[in-house]
């Protein structure tokens, strides 16, 4: 009868979801907590398999806003990150979070804008004098809003012209709480102003009438390291593979791979490890 | 195989209930004895203090016009619901509602085969396959459904589908069936069918227990009557002398066709 | 609009092309949300019934929660199926986090509740019809929880289309507890999400196409089985 035909799929249906558990195990393979931006740029997809050929080590990407990325540091469910938020990150590993902090490589962020650019900011490479223009013009910006690792940096800029964008949440400047390409993709249909890192800006394809505005400023510098998640407050981390990950990554062969990708013939990460892993 | 077998051939006369009625069966359920029961759902008393018995020996129909309480008498009998007073004693110390059996004027029938229909009740009753499957090809030819076995049940016509409903009563060889209406939405060809199976169960020993506002139904199959108006119960008597003369004025008005409330 | 035009081409191409890639993606979403379904109808339906046939106290409590829980946000379960599953939640020993089996846990939470509603509402229905039949047949009322549901079979299958269409469809709860990982937990909708990202429209819209073909075809084969199964 029907009633007992289900209980025979019970075991058949705990084994499955068995399987999908134990599939996931049976390899190896880290887990890395990274951003936004450094998948949306298709790095991953160019750089991971050449580490995996190499090791057989499987890495598998979370990416998250890079508050997001340490809050699973914290939690222990990643083994890696890679995040871009220097003060966030020695604040993690200060708290004990992490150990082993590294730098990988680094970017930059660009303004963006639309092209009838209102407040005349094009070819501009004061990035603090831009955001005071876009304020005293009351022009549309879309703020990432997501305790990103870009949001941070842009708020630490807002701060420099001595503004205060909490008073004009929701008026011209727009928090968004979305990922670097939702915050293009809606500054392009509001023709307004962002900030974007460069990865994600050159590889993104829904541009419209968006442009870059504003680039070169020191200030705009942005930095991306690895850190790996504390092994003695989470003893599960894969601690062998996921150190061979950072080695490999800031080895001259790691190193030499992040140079060589590119979109549309621009380097988007420039690698600056501080030498061969140690 | 012909399409009605004869109640000789019927396996269970030895055993299950026909033992020559007047005799006293060990496990039988009847008589069956209301004591003052009322039935009175939100304080509106819809039966009036019934106080009757009904042994094995005669069909029983229950007569009176529409609203008498002629459903819920055999609903309260069946144990479907609960009097409001009183009491409803079978006899013997056995699990009477495993004796009995009940047709419904709308009878629900499963959204399965003929025979799936046949053999869901046996099934509760915890009866093996092999079981199940002779006391369904014998219900089915009993009823003359055999040829529409297969057939989905909910496709079949208005008399085919009672008739599935009386072979489903059947294949628990109830000691006692409930009919309500059993053919109040059927044409005449289909009523004579559903009679003749009524008859069947007469014969094989099962006490019937029917309602009908049809008096000519009723001459035809009742050997004892119940006179029910307005809640109350006024006559019990056997039929002939029902119909002959009956004993209340109600009763007299309803045998001669007129409009009774 | 010339963008949902060029959209609409790029998804014309992804189908006709259908890589490996694509192949991947639908089928793990496929996976993840017929074994979701699968164990919600394996609690929703005898809980359902059970709500349907049973009088205990709270139960209207229960009913009505079931009722409400039928909307929960996607996000707050993904939210919460996250918190125990990660290692520092109390099931974080299992290692199910950023799995497959998670995403079937978090999409099992939204679905059980509209089965289970579902369920006791169809029940309900039948019960009022069958009930005097069934207790007549000498069925318990346990007995009946197994009656009703095969009887209420083809009005279930809406139940279970309803809750495997939120499953599918569904994108908060599983890139929570999935991460999005490519070729491990990346289902149709966090391609989707990601694709929207990356500010490729076209594939995204593309990928859009293929969930809803699958959509209906699901319904399609469920419906047509139904007629077969009647006629």
């Amino acid at each position: 009868m029907h009633y007992s035909r289900t209980k025979k799929w019970m075991p058949a249906l705990v084994l499955w979801l068995g399987v999908f558990a134990s599939a996931s195990a049976a390899e190896r393979f880290i887990t890395l907590a990274s951003t936004t931006s450094t998948q949306a740029s298709g790095l991953f997809d160019y750089l991971l398999p050449k580490f995996t050929e190499k090791t057989g080590v499987e890495v598998r990407v979370v990416a998250v806003g890079t508050g997001q990325a340490l809050k699973l540091g914290e939690k222990g469910d990643a083994d890696v990150l890679l995040v871009h938020d220097p003060a966030g990150e020695e604040k993690f590993v200060k708290q004990g979070y992490g150990v082993d902090r590294r730098l990988v490589m680094y970017n930059d962020f660009v303004i963006v804008g639309p092209a009838a650019d209102p407040v005349h900011t094009k070819g501009g490479r004061d990035a603090v004098a831009a955001f005071k223009a876009i304020a005293q013009a009351k022009a549309t910006f879309l703020s990432r809003g997501d305790d990103s690792g870009t949001h941070r940096q842009e708020l630490r800029l807002w701060e420099a012209a001595g503004i205060d964008v909490k008073s004009a949440s929701g008026t011209w400047y727009k928090e968004l709480g979305a990922g670097m390409g939702a915050a293009l993709n809606t500054a392009a249909g509001l023709d307004g102003y962002t900030m974007s890192d460069r990865a994600t800006w050159l590889s993104f394809k829904n541009r419209a009438r968006l442009m870059l505005l504003v680039e070169g400023d020191p200030k705009l510098y942005n930095q991306y390291s690895v850190i790996l998640v504390n092994p003695d407050r989470h003893p599960e981390v894969k601690l062998d593979d996921a150190r061979g990950f950072m080695d490999w990554l800031t080895s001259p062969a790691g190193q030499q791979a992040i140079g060589s990708f590119t979109v549309e013939g621009q380097v988007l990460f420039h690698p600056n490890a501080a030498g061969g892993g140690d | 195989m012909p399409s009605l077998i004869s109640p000789a051939t019927w396996p269970a006369l030895e055993s299950a209930h026909s033992v020559p009625r007047g005799t006293s069966r060990g496990a039988s359920i009847l008589p069956l004895r209301l004591e003052g029961v009322s039935y009175a759902p939100n304080g509106r008393t819809l039966l009036h203090e019934i106080s009757l018995t009904l042994v094995s020996d005669a069909a029983t129909v229950v007569l009176g016009p529409n609203g008498a309480g002629k459903s819920l008498l055999l609903r309260l009998c069946h144990g479907l619901i609960p009097p409001s007073t009183g009491r409803i004693l079978w006899a013997g110390a056995g699990n009477a509602a495993k004796e009995q059996a009940m047709v419904f004027q709308r009878p629900v029938l499963l959204r399965r085969s003929v025979a799936g229909n046949l053999a869901y009740p046996l099934r509760l009753l915890g009866l093996g396959r092999e079981e199940r499957e002779r006391r369904v090809a014998e219900a089915l030819a009993m009823a003359g459904l055999t040829p529409l076995a297969d057939r989905y049940a909910r496709s079949l016509s208005g008399g085919e589908q009672q008739r599935l409903a009386l072979a489903r009563a059947w294949v628990r060889r109830p000691e006692v069936l409930f009919l309500d209406e059993p053919t109040a939405n059927l044409d005449p060809a289909a009523t004579r069918q559903v009679e003749a199976i009524v008859k069947r169960f007469r014969d094989a020993g099962t006490k019937v227990v029917m309602t009908t506002h049809d008096l000519g139904q009723a001459r035809r199959l009742a050997e004892e009557v119940l006179f029910l108006h307005r809640g109350r119960l006024l006559e019990q008597a056997p039929a002939e002398c029902f119909f002959a003369g009956p004993a209340t004025a109600e009763a007299r008005a309803f045998v001669r066709g007129e409009l009774l409330w | 609009m010339s963008e949902i035009a060029e959209a609409l081409g790029h998804a014309g191409r992804l189908l006709a092309a259908f890589d490996s890639g694509v192949w991947e993606i639908v089928l793990l979403s496929l996976e993840v949300s017929c074994l979701a379904v699968a164990l919600a109808v394996l609690c929703g339906f005898p809980l359902g019934a059970a709500l349907a046939l049973y009088a205990f106290p709270g139960r209207r409590t229960v009913v009505i929660l079931a009722n409400a829980l039928m909307g929960l946000p996607p996000v707050v379960v993904g939210l919460t199926v996250y918190l125990v599953l990660s290692r520092s939640g109390p099931l974080g020993d299992l290692g199910l986090l950023f799995t497959p089996a998670a995403m079937v846990i978090a999409q099992w939470v939204l679905v059980t509740p509209i089965i289970t509603a579902l369920t006791r509402q169809v029940i309900e229905d039948l019960w009022e019809e069958y009930e005097d039949e069934l207790r007549s047949l000498g069925s318990t009322r346990g007995q009946a929880i197994g009656t009703l549901l095969w009887e209420g079979r083809y009005r279930l299958m809406t139940a279970v289309l309803a809750g495997f269409g939120r499953a599918i469809a569904e994108v908060g709860a599983v890139l929570i507890v999935g991460g999005n990982i490519a070729h491990a937990t990346r289902v149709m909708t966090t391609a989707i999400a990601l694709e929207t990202a990356k500010g490729e429209l076209g594939l995204a819209l593309g990928l859009g196409a293929v969930l809803l073909t699958l959509a209906l075809s699901i319904n399609a084969v469920a419906y047509l089985t139904r007629d077969l199964a009647r006629a």
